[in-house]
Formats: C-alpha cells, structure tokens, sequence
C-alpha cells in the first residue's frame, strides 16, 4: 500500500508544500517550484494598483497545483477571513492558510483569532489550514471545528532557525489525527528531513529556498530531503543505545595470538 | 466625485462603472478581485456597478507570498 498523504479528502502528491515569496524573480520561481515538485503551493492577497506588472504570480505555479492563499496581513479574525473571501473569489479553489499575526518582531501566530477564522471559514466550506504555534489543546479546538490539517511552526518566519519546537511538535503527532504539516523557520533540508524522520506529515518551506543562492538546486535538495525522511520513519529506525555496539565482527582480530584471551 | 481606491483617495468623471474602472488603470479583469464599500462584486457584475461619491474600492490580486 503505497503511503499517500490526503488533505480534506484528497490525495497530495508531495509532502513538500512551498511558498512563493521572497524569490529573486518570476522565472526563478517557476524553476525552483517545478525542482521542489510541490503539489501545494502558497500566494499571499494584496492591493494592486496601476498596470499588470510582469504578470501576475498564478502565470508561474505548477500546473495542475493547489493554490492556496494565506491570510498574511491579518491582524485579526475579521481580516483574516475578509481576506479568504477575497481569495476565493479570484476563483483558484478553496483552500486558506490562515495567518494571524498581530506582533511584527517574531510574526508568531494569535491561536485564539486564528480560531475564530477558523471556525467561521469552515462552515463557509473553504479547506482551512490554519498556521498555528504548537499547543495541543488548541490543536485539538482546530481538528473538532474542522480544520483540514493543522500546522505548527518550526521557528520565527523566515528565521531559518529550524525545529525549535520539536517537543511539542512531536505531542501534536502522537496526539492529533488530522495532518501535522511543520511551516515557518526551516532553514535546511535537514530541518526538513528531520521533521519527516519523527513523523510530520508535511512541511511547508518559503525563505530557505527563496533566498538561497541557488533557488532552483535548494529546491531539489528540499525534496530530496523530506523523500528521506519520510521513508526512514515509514519504514522504522533503528534504535538508539546507551552504549556502542560494534559494527564489525568482535572475532578473527589480526594483533590476536591463540593463547591470548 | 471623490472615492477611495485601495485606501487612496480618487477623483474620478461621473459615470464610471467598476469595469471602466478595472481596465482604466491597465489591469487585467480575470487577474483581479474587487471589494467595493466590504462587499466582493464579482466580475460578471463589474459592468453594471456605477461607482458614486464616497465608495471605497479594493482590487486586489495574488503575490507571492508564504
């Protein structure tokens, strides 16, 4: 049986999902969300005043991807939901990221507001992932109003810090039968590949491929990343000791003479 | 008159209608969503939306973003 990941009833061929902001051009982006095969890409909704620039950002998305927007910018339930009506009226699909930040310096989420949209949203029908700051009990308030998956952050957005929240990350997988997806401050495949080994259903990564000197290639070893991961946890690691235990034979030792213990 | 579009204050001619509006300013309708005084007009309706004083306009569209 092959292990699929399924969202809100549907399959998602990648456990990869990716953002599109920060990248040092269109093109660029292109490349690098085709390198990371991501099936779940993110956009965020603003104001757009004179003239289609050098076209919009839906022209460069995989094809066939799940577009799903953010709700960056608001401060509050009521914005963050005005922002996923928005979204879903420029007619790419159902799917939300909720973001509510109300603190500029570390841009960690409000859980109580992000609640709120939540509950609202879902009964409006959208596919709500709300970006959340890893706490089992109000990981539990999401799954019971009906979030699709629910995902914690790793470390500050953009901050490229890792997993700093692995303990609890780790709680809400054991504990939560929605999609754990990590999201926010991986800064490396081995952020990523970490997140997969201890049982992430997903990760979602942004800056680290985006400002990276190479997008396009650090797309790839994203990818490759969480492919590794993912297949040592499906597939079981080996345990760890308190001791070593020797990986070549203890016998037939060349210094050893036959009268010798 | 005078309105607000994307938080800005405007003047425009009399008589304008949101899909006037949308196309004036070089945008491409199937790229953009308007919210006219909170309420998304959806752009099958653009043409028939007379804009009057004091409307506040948002158009908005997808970026880039995390």
């Amino acid at each position: 049986m092959k292990d699929m990941l399924e969202i809100a009833g549907r399959r998602i061929e990648s456990r990869l999902l990716v953002g599109t902001g920060k990248f040092p051009g269109n093109d660029v982006t292109r490349e690098a969300l085709a390198a990371s095969e991501a099936h779940i890409v993110t956009v965020a909704v603003r104001r757009v005043d004179a003239g289609a620039i050098s076209g919009s950002i839906l022209d460069f998305l995989p094809p066939g991807c799940i577009v799903m927007a953010n709700t960056s910018g608001a401060r509050n339930a009521d914005e963050a939901i005005r922002i996923a009506r928005l979204a879903r009226a420029a007619g790419t699909g159902d799917w939300i990221k909720i973001e509510v930040v109300a603190d500029s310096k570390y841009l960690l989420p409000d859980n109580l507001e992000t609640l709120r949209a939540t509950e609202t949203l879902v009964k409006e029908g959208f596919v709500v992932l709300p970006y959340m700051s890893p706490d089992l009990s109000m990981a539990r308030r999401f799954v019971d109003c009906g979030a699709a998956a629910v995902m914690p952050l790793g470390s500050p957005i953009g901050s490229n810090r890792g997993l700093r929240t692995k303990e609890l990350v780790e709680i809400m997988i054991r504990e939560i039968p929605i999609p754990v997806i990590v999201d926010a401050g991986l800064g490396k495949p081995s952020h990523a590949c970490e997140c997969m080994e201890m049982g992430c259903d997903a990760v979602l990564v942004n800056t680290a491929i985006a400002i990276a000197p190479n997008p396009v290639n650090m797309a790839a070893a994203f990818k490759l990343a969480v492919d590794a991961g993912r297949m040592a946890y499906v597939n079981g690691l080996a345990g760890q000791a308190e001791t070593a235990r020797a990986s070549s034979p203890l016998t037939g030792f060349l210094h050893k003479d036959a009268d010798e213990k | 008159m005078q309105v607000r579009i994307n938080g800005t204050p405007a003047a425009l001619e009399e008589a304008v209608n949101l899909e006037q509006l949308i196309i004036g300013k070089g945008l491409i309708p199937e790229r953009v969503v308007v919210e006219l005084n909170l309420r998304i007009i959806p752009r099958n309706q653009w043409r028939t939306v007379l804009l009057k004083d004091d409307d506040a306009i948002e158009i908005v569209s997808f970026v880039g973003g995390g």
